[in-house]
């Protein structure tokens, strides 16, 4: 394995088809849509070269704030409960045997190839009265009559951390399976309870892995607008669901582009946070 | 002192028994070395004293307490890790009060009783370093000052000396030694260095597939060895199969007068030490194959009717020969072990 940073052509040569891919299919469309967004809207017709603030101002209003707020509470929620429950998970699943750890693997990799309209009406189906789980408390005699769990927050909230669990989970385990297991039994015999050396030691140990897992989930989360769509009433969209909304059947490019210009940088300034956060904590030390 | 007690401790894993109905006594107060080579069922043993895995069989008792079902954090046994295992994430100091922030103990105290440690294994004004920047060596010291931070009552050590280099592992096996001295702890040490378990121990505890194959102070482990492969594994020994033979015991290349089997057939162990090269007069003939010169102690490998025997000694005691020589061997007949 060589060390040197890569010097000649030669050496770039690996990166050049990723950076290219990357600067043609990215780079470019998101410099067209921020000049979009600053270009003025002609009502009836699409929109015309300028340079105007109108579109930002009018995001700036508290009803698009209230639900950029909302997208940015949910995601969190999200990527908190997904990691709160891939955590545990998957540190017993990485001290199962290795034949239990590749069943379970591709079983949660299987997951990931559904996509979101597939996992949407699948979660609608199981919330719903006729067909949903709440038919199982009747059918037990706990309650008289089923009803619908959806549209609901908490329908959004459950397919969203259902679909990002996976995600969470293959970004921890290598790292949980990296860990040294005597750090567990040395907090255990030095007296902590099993719980209390998960939280005293296992899980300080993994903090990096925990904050880049929730960022990670994060950002995947904020992108979601089927999901809301399909399991949220219309105060459960999410910013996403609007941008589609004004890209497509509000024909206002500009503005739609001005949305997605924001919701970048508001992304983008949580994840500095978080980076900050955690180097702050390291200079601590 | 409290006397540690295994009764018939035993663990399976599946068909396997990795250890096998072992019974000792651990006296309080002494420094104990559980030795053997890998897969011999020391560290399993030593795990199920620190209460991280559930014998199968078998009770441990401490003096008059039945610890077999008392989980780990409840044993208050100090326990040093091959991997040292020190938390990432804590200092140095927080490393060595961990245990004591887990018991509830005042900030004050805690920062103190760090310190006292940290001067206790010469780690003096360290308390604040991050664990990833100490030496090899340092880690130790910290790992062995965060196992003795709250008093435990028994110290166990899991192959603890075996990442360090050849001289800081004798360096730190002394002062383990005159520390555990100093507190007067009831110690385990697991090893596979027969070396480092005669440096250290009181009593050495030999293992060998999941049973105990002898249990006593060093020197005698090492001049009455109970059967042949604790005599192989404790330094190393010239293994012969002897025949009983008018006026002594028939092997390979001769004769040795004065040594008898009790079965008409045994196998004699003898150290290359008291195996003593001449020219002369001797018990066993053969020819000279390799000589190894190791400064201090030269060893001489013979060919004795296709045995190698192996004689060791000092430059100045022994005749200049080369390979293809032949010479004698004449055995300390007072130290020769005759073993079943």
């Amino acid at each position: 394995m060589r060390r040197e940073a890569p010097r000649s052509a030669a050496d770039f040569l690996p990166i050049a088809l990723p950076a290219a891919v990357l600067g043609v299919f990215f780079l470019i469309p998101f410099g067209i849509m921020l000049a979009v967004s600053f270009f003025k809207r002609v009502q009836g017709g699409f929109y015309e070269p300028d340079f105007v603030l109108d579109n930002y101002a009018r995001f700036l209003s508290a009803f698009f704030g209230g639900v950029l707020g909302f997208s940015v509470l949910l995601a969190g929620l999200v990527s908190l409960v997904a990691v709160a429950i891939a955590l545990p998970f998957t540190h017993r699943l990485a001290r199962m045997r290795p034949r239990a750890q590749v069943a379970w693997l591709v079983g949660l990799l299987s997951v990931l190839s559904l996509s979101e309209v597939i996992i949407g009406f699948a979660w609608s189906t199981l919330l719903s009265k006729t067909a949903g789980v709440t038919n199982l408390l009747v059918f037990a005699g706990i309650i008289e009559e089923s009803f619908s769990l959806s549209p609901s927050f908490g329908a959004v909230l459950t397919a969203m951390v259902y679909q990002a669990f996976p995600y969470s989970v293959l970004v921890l385990y290598p790292a949980l399976v990296r860990l040294d297991p005597s750090l567990d039994e040395a907090a255990r015999t030095l007296g902590a309870s099993p719980l209390r050396a998960f939280f005293t030691v296992v899980l300080p140990a993994l903090r990096r892995t925990i904050v880049a897992t929730l960022i990670l989930v994060f950002v995947f989360a904020l992108g979601s607008y089927l999901i809301p769509q399909m399991l949220g009433r219309p105060q459960h969209w999410t910013i996403s669901v609007l941008v589609t909304d004004q890209a497509i059947y509000q024909s206002n490019m500009p503005f739609a582009a001005a949305m997605a210009v924001f919701l970048m940088l508001a992304c983008l300034a949580l994840i500095a946070l978080a980076g900050l956060v955690g180097r702050e904590r390291e200079a601590i030390r | 002192m409290t006397d540690l007690t295994l009764q018939n401790v035993t663990k399976s894993f599946g068909h396997v028994k990795a250890v096998d109905g072992v019974d000792l006594t651990v006296p309080g107060g002494t420094f104990v070395c559980l030795l053997g080579p890998s897969g011999c069922g020391k560290t399993t043993l030593l795990r199920m004293i620190a209460g991280l895995e559930d014998p199968t069989e078998g009770r441990i008792r401490l003096g008059e307490e039945d610890l077999t079902a008392v989980p780990a954090h409840r044993r208050g046994f100090g326990m040093v890790f091959q991997s040292l295992a020190l938390f990432p994430h804590l200092t140095v100091a927080e490393n060595i009060g961990y245990p004591l922030r887990i018991r509830g103990r005042p900030k004050a105290e805690v920062r103190r009783r760090a310190e006292d440690l940290l001067d206790l294994v010469q780690l003096s004004g360290y308390g604040d370093r991050s664990v990833a920047r100490l030496s090899g060596g340092q880690r130790q010291r910290v790992a062995i000052a965060r196992a003795l931070a709250f008093e435990p009552r028994l110290f166990l050590l899991d192959e603890p000396l075996s990442a360090l280099d050849a001289k800081l592992r004798e360096a730190m096996q002394v002062e383990l030694r005159q520390l555990q001295r100093r507190l007067g702890i009831t110690t385990i040490v697991v090893t596979h260095d027969q070396r480092e378990a005669m440096t250290m121990a009181d009593m050495v505890v030999v293992m060998s597939g999941g049973r105990i194959r002898q249990a006593d102070v060093p020197s005698r482990v090492y001049r009455h060895p109970a059967d042949a492969f604790v005599a192989d594994f404790i330094g190393s020994s010239n293994l012969v199969e002897a025949v009983a033979a008018p006026g002594g015991l028939k092997v390979p290349g001769g004769t040795i007068p004065g040594l008898s089997c009790p079965g008409g057939r045994c196998t004699l162990s003898i150290r290359p030490e008291d195996l003593t090269l001449t020219l002369g007069e001797a018990h066993i003939r053969g020819t000279v194959t390799f000589v190894r010169d190791l400064g201090a102690t030269v060893e001489t490998f013979v060919d004795a009717e296709g045995v190698t025997l192996v004689s060791a000694a000092q430059p100045s005691d022994r005749p200049a020969v080369e390979p293809g020589a032949a010479v004698g061997l004449t055995v300390d007949v007072a130290k020769a072990v005759v073993l079943p």
